[in-house]
């Protein structure tokens, strides 16, 4: 099972750190709306990066 | 057709929208916000010198003043640094949901036409320059350009699709967390910095008061240091330091401590601010070097549309004037900070107890570093590593 990146909005702070650090650009703030497509290859690296600890790992 | 499209209302873009405005330029300033400066991601100090260098001071948009700033090592043990003369403010805390929109206030006045609610997507090369696509309200929408001033922030993508920057990496950012706390009891002359690896694994804690008993309450942490996130690191030292108030906003937030790009253009490009990862790597502070990227970019565009010359060859010359501005001290102290890096926190404990007694009376990383040096000769040897 592929592994995928997801938000948990009443956490996130739409602050763009995630979206620095993204190699493969799979992610987008618009405004305050983190956006995270099909592309992601649950590399994880923005999960480490959050500072609110609102993006985690997920199978599918 | 534009002269300039500039991406991103922060302190780089607006001020490189103004400086280009004011030199005739046909200016589009875009900024993906529907309200310039807010949410706030940031702690919001600058130096006095630094800031009246590119503006004009306006008291509507200071929250405070401050003389000097105190830090403390893992132990509490004190340093403080402070102008000799008492009343001798060396460094402001902003309001800057207010001093953001006052610059793209002044860049439109300088006669830039600014966009809120409109992001940039990315960009074509044409013929005689580059087609910009814009997502405004919702509507696709292109403009033809002759420069494209990436000012985007730490999100960047304009500079990472004209491969000037490679993406960053945990060990390139540091991630924070902050709150706007109320009813806090310190002395408002100051900014507060705590440094300790358990404290704030990578980076510090700071507390910059904004006036009437308010202050931003934050703390940074490298994600290749940090186990857990910045948040949980923010509420742990406010409770190990005892910090009563109420928290009345919270603040989340990322600040590249890369150092220095070799170069920040391309063909018909500059990038400026966070963009270019012009923040320092010790202190995280970004508001200075984003005003003077934004102002010599400004000029560059300017000398550019007079020469019709938009290589990168040509836009090189804003390299030449952003690097010998602050150049060096990025490089210097991205060392700096890879050389603390190493230090555990009983040695922060011993360097700071060896110039606990001292009074640094200039504001800066170098004071510090020149007394440490004064006082521990044997750390020469250490530094020496890393800068040859
Ligand atoms: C918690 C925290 C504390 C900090 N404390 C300090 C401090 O005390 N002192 C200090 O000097 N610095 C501090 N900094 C750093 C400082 O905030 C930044 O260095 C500074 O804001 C950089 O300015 P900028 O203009 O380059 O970018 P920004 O201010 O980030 O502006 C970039 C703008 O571009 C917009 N944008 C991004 N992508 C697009 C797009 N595709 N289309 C349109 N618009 C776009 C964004 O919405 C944003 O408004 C701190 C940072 C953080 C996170
Ligand atoms: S890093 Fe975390 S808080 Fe910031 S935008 Fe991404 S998910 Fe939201
Ligand atoms: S998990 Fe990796 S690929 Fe997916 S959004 Fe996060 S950083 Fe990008």
């Amino acid at each position: 099972m592929r592994r995928k990146a997801v938000v948990d909005r009443r956490k996130c702070a739409y602050c763009g750190a995630c979206v620095a650090v993204c190699n493969i650009n799979a992610n987008e703030l618009i405004e305050t709306y983190l956006e995270i497509n099909d592309n992601c290859n649950g590399c994880g690296i923005c999960v480490k990066v959050c500072p609110v600890g609102a993006l985690s790992l997920v199978e599918g | 057709m534009f002269d300039v499209v500039v991406v991103g209302a922060g302190p780089a873009g607006s001020m490189a929208a103004k400086t280009a405005a004011e030199r005739g330029l046909n200016v589009l300033l875009v900024e993906k916000r529907q309200e310039i400066g807010t949410p706030v991601r940031c702690a919001e100090g600058i130096s006095k010198d630094s800031l009246s260098r590119f503006v004009e001071i306006d008291k509507k948009w200071i929250a405070a003043e401050v003389v000097g700033a105190k830090i403390y090592a893992p132990d509490m043990t004190e340093v403080v640094m402070a102008e000799e003369m008492a009343g001798n403010e060396v460094g402001f805390v902003l309001e800057r949901k207010i001093f953001d929109r006052h610059l793209a206030r002044i860049a439109a006045k300088a006669g830039a036409e600014v966009y809120v609610k409109t992001t940039a997507l990315g960009f074509e090369r044409t013929d005689n320059g580059l087609r910009v696509k814009l997502r405004r309200l919702g509507e696709n929408w292109e403009v033809e350009t002759k420069l494209l001033i990436g000012a985007d922030g730490v999100e960047s993508r304009i500079g990472r699709e004209a491969g000037i920057i490679k993406t960053l990496r945990p060990s390139e950012i540091e991630s924070c967390a902050q709150y706007l706390m109320s009813g806090i009891d310190i002395d408002e002359n100051y900014t507060y910095f705590y440094l300790g690896n358990e404290l704030a694994p990578g980076g510090y804690a700071w507390i910059f008061p904004k006036g009437e008993k308010s202050a931003n309450v934050g703390i940074g942490v490298l994600p290749s240091m940090a186990k857990m996130p910045a948040k949980y690191y923010l509420d742990r030292f406010i409770e190990k330091v005892g910090i009563k108030g109420k928290i009345v906003e919270f603040v989340a937030g990322a600040v590249p401590v890369y150092g220095e790009i070799s170069t920040a253009v391309a063909d018909n490009i500059m990038l400026c601010g966070d963009a270019a990862y012009h923040s320092d790597p010790i202190t995280g502070g970004g508001i200075a070097n984003a005003l003077s990227a934004g102002y010599h970019a400004g000029l560059v565009a300017a000398e550019a549309i007079m020469a019709k010359d938009y290589s990168a060859s040509f836009l090189k010359r804003y390299d030449g004037l952003w690097k010998s501005d602050f150049g060096e001290r990025l490089r210097r102290n991205k060392k700096l900070q890879e050389f603390f890096l190493k230090l555990d926190d009983s040695t922060l404990n011993s360097l700071a107890r060896s110039i606990a007694v001292k009074k640094i009376e200039e504001m800066s990383v170098q004071a510090i570093v020149a007394e440490l040096l004064k006082t521990n000769p044997n750390l020469i040897e250490l530094l020496r590593e890393f800068f040859t």
